[in-house]
C-alpha cells in the first residue's frame, strides 16, 4: 500500500443551533467541517422575525417606541433613542436639555449593561464560566437605575418624542454615581482575569481576523469596525445628543480579531463610566419634555437617523405622508449587518472558533430578524 | 482461601461505597466552591447548606429515563459507561491511604495505575461512537487526542519519582519523604503531573472534548440518568484520584510534615491533602478559560512532554553525581519559572503593550481635535 496514497475524508455538516446554548439565542450555522477545521458556514436567520417594520405602519409614534425595545432586548434605551430622534428631525422638535442629558447617561449606561452581558458571555464561549457572574452583577446594578427611572427592567418605554416620559428620580445622581465605582472595579476585574490572561490570549487572538477595508465592503459598524482600525463612531462623527460637549476617547484596534473586539468593548465601558460622570456634573434642572401635540403628526417628508449604539450603528429610514403613523419605517440593524462577516471571520478557523467568533461580533437576535 | 476471599470482597465492597459516598462530598464541594468564586451561595435547600442536594441529585439521576437514540449502536451505547467506570476504580486497589490502609500494596503500584487510567479512554470513543451524534463524535475523537497525548507527561513524571525512591510502590515512595516531599525536590515534575492530570479528567481548562459551549457534552451528549451517572462518578472519582496521586507523590502523603505513626492520623492527612489538591482543581474550574484542541496538543506535545524531560534529566543527573537534594529543587524550580516567564513574555506582555499603545494612540487624537477646536 502506498503510504502517500490520499485517505478519502468526508466534510461532514454540522448544525449548530437554533438550540445549541452558544449561540446566543436561536441563530442557526450550519458548518461544513473537516476534521476540526470549517470550511465553510451558512447563516440561517428569522428564527425571532416578528415583522417589526411593517407592525410600525399599524401603529402610532407614541406606540412605536416600545416596538424598538424589543429589537436590540439588550440595549434597549439606545434603541428607544433613534426612532425618537427620528420624528423629532422630521418635526424640528427641539429636546430639552435636561432630556438630551438624561437620555445620554441612560443610552452610555445600557451601553456598559450591554458590554458587561458581553463581557460574560464571551467569556462563558471561551469556557471560563465566572466572569458571567461577576459581569450580571454588574449589569444588575444598572438595571436597577433603569428600573428606578422607567418602572421597567428592559422594556423601558421611556423615552419621548420630545422628550422622556418622567423626570429621573431625586437619587438618581447619586445612585448612578455609587454604582459607577464597582463598575470600574469590575472592568479592571475583568482586565486581570479575562483580557490578559494567557489562555484567552491563546484562544482569541489572531482568530476570526477582517480587515478595515472588507470590514467597510462588508457594512461592518460600532465595536466590530473599530476593532480592524476604522475610527468610525457616530457619536464622534456625527455628534447627536449632547456628545459633542464631551470628552471621550474612541479606543481602535488593529488586528480586527477576536481579542481586539473584546478588548475594544472593555474600553468602551471605561469611556462610557467617563461620560456617564461628566453628563452627571453638567446635568441642570429643567423641563424634560418639549411642548408637544398629545399626537404626534410628523409633517410629510422622510429622514435617516442613525446613532451608535452598542453593537453599532442604528439607522431608521422613517417615511411620512402627514398622518399619526408612519407611511414607512425601515432599520439598519447593525446586529444584521455585522453578522454578514461571519464567513470572512471564520475562513479556516477552527469548529471551537466558530463559537468565540460569532461570540465577538456580539450579535442580539431581536435585532437580527426583527 | 474462602476466608480470604471473604476479605477480599469486603474490602472491595468497602472500597467502592466509599469511594462513591467521597464522590458525593466533592460535588458538594465543588459546587460549594464555585459558589463561593461567583458570589453565589450554591445549593442551600436539600440538607444544611445543601449537603444532601448530592444524595437528592443521584436519586434524580437513578430514576430518570435512560434513553438511547434510535440509530445509536446499543451495545457500543451501554457498554461505554461500563468501560469509563471500571478502570477508574481498579486504580484504587494499589492506592494507600493511609499507613497499610490498601487492599493490595503492589511493587508495580503505580505502572498498574496508569496502565489503567488509561484504558478508560476506550469508553469514550465507544460513547462517542454510539450515540450516533455529530457533537458525540466530534467530542469522542477529541477525548482520545487529548488523553492519549497527556498521558505521556504523567508517565514521564512518574518515572522521574520512582527514580528518587528507587521504587513504583506507593507505600514506599510516600514513606521516602518522611524528610523531603517530592514537590520541593520536583516542583516542576508537581506542576506538569497537576496540569497533565487535570488534562486526564477533562477538567477546565482542558475540558475540551465536553466543552458546553462547543459540543454541548460531547461523548455524553445523548446520555440521561443512570448511564450519564456513571460517566458522571467515574469522572469525579478520577478527579479524586489525581488529588491523592499529588498528595502520595508529592506532598508526603500521610508523613510529611513529622507525623506519628498513627494510622487514622495519617488517614485523615492524606484526606485533608487529597481535597486541597482538588479544591485546587476546581479553583482553575472558576477562573481559567478552555484551550482549544490544537492548543491543547501543541501545549501537550511541545511544552509538557519536554520539559516532563527536563525532569527527568534534572533528577537523573543529581542522582548520578549524588548532588545534594538542595540543588535539585532549585534546578527543578528555576525550570518551572523560566516556562512561567516564558509564556508570560510571549503571551501577556505583547498584549498588555498593545493595549496602552492603543490607549495612547486614542488619547493623541483626542487632544489635537480640542486643539483645532480652540
Amino acid at each position: 500500500m502506498a503510504i502517500d496514497k490520499q485517505l478519502d475524508t468526508l466534510e461532514v455538516m454540522l448544525n449548530m443551533g437554533p438550540q445549541h446554548p452558544a449561540t446566543h439565542g436561536v441563530f442557526r450555522m450550519v458548518l461544513s467541517i473537516d476534521g476540526e477545521r470549517i470550511v465553510d458556514v451558512e447563516p440561517h436567520i428569522g428564527y425571532l422575525h416578528r415583522g417589526s417594520e411593517k407592525l410600525c405602519e399599524h401603529e402610532q409614534y407614541s406606540q412605536i417606541i416600545t416596538l424598538f425595545d424589543r429589537l436590540d432586548y439588550i440595549a434597549n434605551f439606545n434603541n428607544e433613542l433613534v426612532v425618537c430622534m427620528a420624528a423629532e428631525k422630521l418635526m424640528g422638535t427641539e429636546v430639552p436639555e435636561r432630556a438630551q442629558y438624561i437620555r445620554t447617561i441612560l443610552c452610555e449606561l445600557n451601553r456598559i449593561a450591554s458590554h458587561m452581558l458581553f463581557y460574560g458571555t464571551f467569556a462563558l464561549d471561551a469556557g471560563a464560566m465566572t466572569p458571567s457572574m461577576y459581569a450580571f452583577r454588574e449589569r444588575e446594578r444598572i438595571q436597577q437605575i433603569f428600573e428606578a427611572t422607567s418602572g421597567a427592567r428592559m422594556m423601558h418605554n421611556y423615552f419621548r418624542i420630545g422628550g422622556v416620559k418622567q423626570d429621573v428620580p431625586e437619587d438618581f445622581s447619586q445612585r448612578v454615581a455609587a454604582s459607577l465605582g464597582p463598575i470600574k472595579e469590575t472592568i479592571e476585574e475583568a482586565d486581570n482575569l479575562v483580557t490578559f490572561n494567557e489562555i484567552f490570549l491563546a484562544r482569541s487572538r489572531d482568530v476570526g481576523t477582517i480587515d478595515g477595508k472588507t470590514a467597510v465592503a462588508l457594512g461592518l459598524t460600532g465595536p466590530n469596525l473599530r476593532a480592524s482600525g476604522v475610527d468610525y463612531d457616530v457619536r464622534r462623527v456625527q455628534p447627536y445628543l449632547v456628545y459633542d460637549r464631551l470628552d471621550f476617547n474612541v479606543p481602535l484596534g488593529d488586528r480586527g480579531d477576536c481579542w481586539d473586539r473584546f478588548w475594544l468593548r472593555i474600553r468602551e465601558m471605561d469611556e462610557s463610566v467617563k461620560i456617564v460622570e461628566q453628563c452627571l456634573a453638567q446635568m441642570e434642572t429643567g423641563p424634560i419634555m418639549a411642548p408637544m401635540r398629545r399626537i404626534s403628526r410628523p409633517p410629510k417628508g422622510e429622514v435617516y437617523v442613525h446613532a451608535e449604539n452598542p453593537r453599532g450603528d442604528l439607522g431608521v429610514y422613517l417615511v411620512s405622508n402627514g398622518g399619526d403613523r408612519p407611511y414607512r419605517l425601515k432599520i439598519r440593524p447593525p446586529s444584521f449587518c455585522n453578522l454578514m462577516s461571519l464567513k470572512h471571520m471564520m475562513r479556516d478557523a477552527y469548529v471551537a472558533d466558530a463559537i468565540m467568533v460569532l461570540g465577538s461580533i456580539d450579535i442580539v437576535l431581536g435585532e437580527v430578524d426583527r | 482461601m474462602l476466608e480470604k476471599l471473604a476479605i477480599l470482597t469486603i474490602q472491595l465492597v468497602v472500597l467502592v461505597t466509599a469511594l462513591t459516598s467521597v464522590v458525593l462530598t466533592l460535588v458538594w464541594v465543588e459546587r460549594k466552591a464555585l459558589a463561593r468564586l461567583q458570589r453565589r451561595m450554591g445549593p442551600m435547600r436539600v440538607g444544611p447548606h445543601g449537603l444532601l442536594q448530592p444524595v437528592a441529585d443521584a436519586l434524580k439521576l437513578l430514576v430518570k429515563e435512560d434513553l438511547v437514540p434510535a440509530q445509536a449502536d446499543k451495545l457500543l451505547f451501554w457498554l461505554a459507561p461500563l468501560v469509563v467506570f471500571v478502570p477508574s476504580y481498579v486504580i484504587w486497589i494499589t492506592i494507600p491511604f493511609g499507613q497499610g490502609l490498601v487492599v493490595r500494596s503492589m511493587d508495580m503500584g503505580l505502572f498498574f495505575i496508569v496502565a489503567f487510567s488509561t484504558l478508560s479512554i476506550v469508553g469514550m470513543v465507544m460513547a462517542g461512537w454510539g450515540s450516533a451524534n455529530k457533537y458525540a463524535i466530534l467530542g469522542g475523537l477529541r477525548s482520545v487526542a487529548q488523553l492519549i497525548s497527556y498521558e505521556i507527561p504523567i508517565i514521564m513524571v512518574v518515572i522521574a519519582i520512582a527514580m528518587l525512591p528507587q521504587s513504583l510502590n506507593l507505600s514506599t515512595i510516600v514513606e521516602d519523604q518522611r524528610a523531603v516531599p517530592y514537590a520541593l525536590l520536583q516542583p516542576l515534575g508537581l506542576l506538569i503531573f497537576l496540569i497533565a492530570g487535570v488534562a486526564e479528567v477533562g477538567r477546565t481548562p482542558f475540558d475540551i472534548y465536553f466543552a458546553e459551549s462547543e459540543v454541548m457534552g460531547g461523548p455524553f451528549i445523548e446520555y440521561s440518568g443512570a448511564h450519564w451517572a456513571v460517566f458522571f462518578l467515574s469522572e469525579y472519582v478520577h478527579t479524586f484520584a489525581i488529588g491523592i496521586l499529588t498528595a502520595l507523590l508529592f506532598l508526603g502523603g500521610w508523613t510529611f510534615p513529622l507525623m506519628p505513626d498513627v494510622v487514622w492520623l495519617g488517614f485523615a492527612w492524606v484526606m485533608l491533602k487529597t481535597y486541597l489538591v482538588v479544591l485546587v482543581i476546581f479553583w482553575f474550574r472558576g477562573t481559567f478559560p478552555r484551550l482549544r484542541i490544537d492548543q491543547l496538543m501543541s501545549f501537550g506535545w511541545k511544552v509538557l512532554i519536554p520539559l516532563s524531560f527536563v525532569n527527568i534529566l534534572i533528577t537523573a543527573a543529581c542522582l548520578f553525581y549524588g548532588l545534594p537534594n538542595v540543588v535539585m529543587g532549585l534546578l527543578s524550580l528555576a525550570a518551572t519559572a523560566a516556562v512561567a516567564y516564558a509564556i508570560y513574555r510571549r503571551m501577556t506582555l505583547p498584549a498588555r503593550e498593545t493595549a496602552e499603545q492603543r490607549m495612547a494612540r486614542a488619547r493623541a487624537y483626542r487632544r489635537v481635535e480640542v486643539r483645532d477646536a480652540g
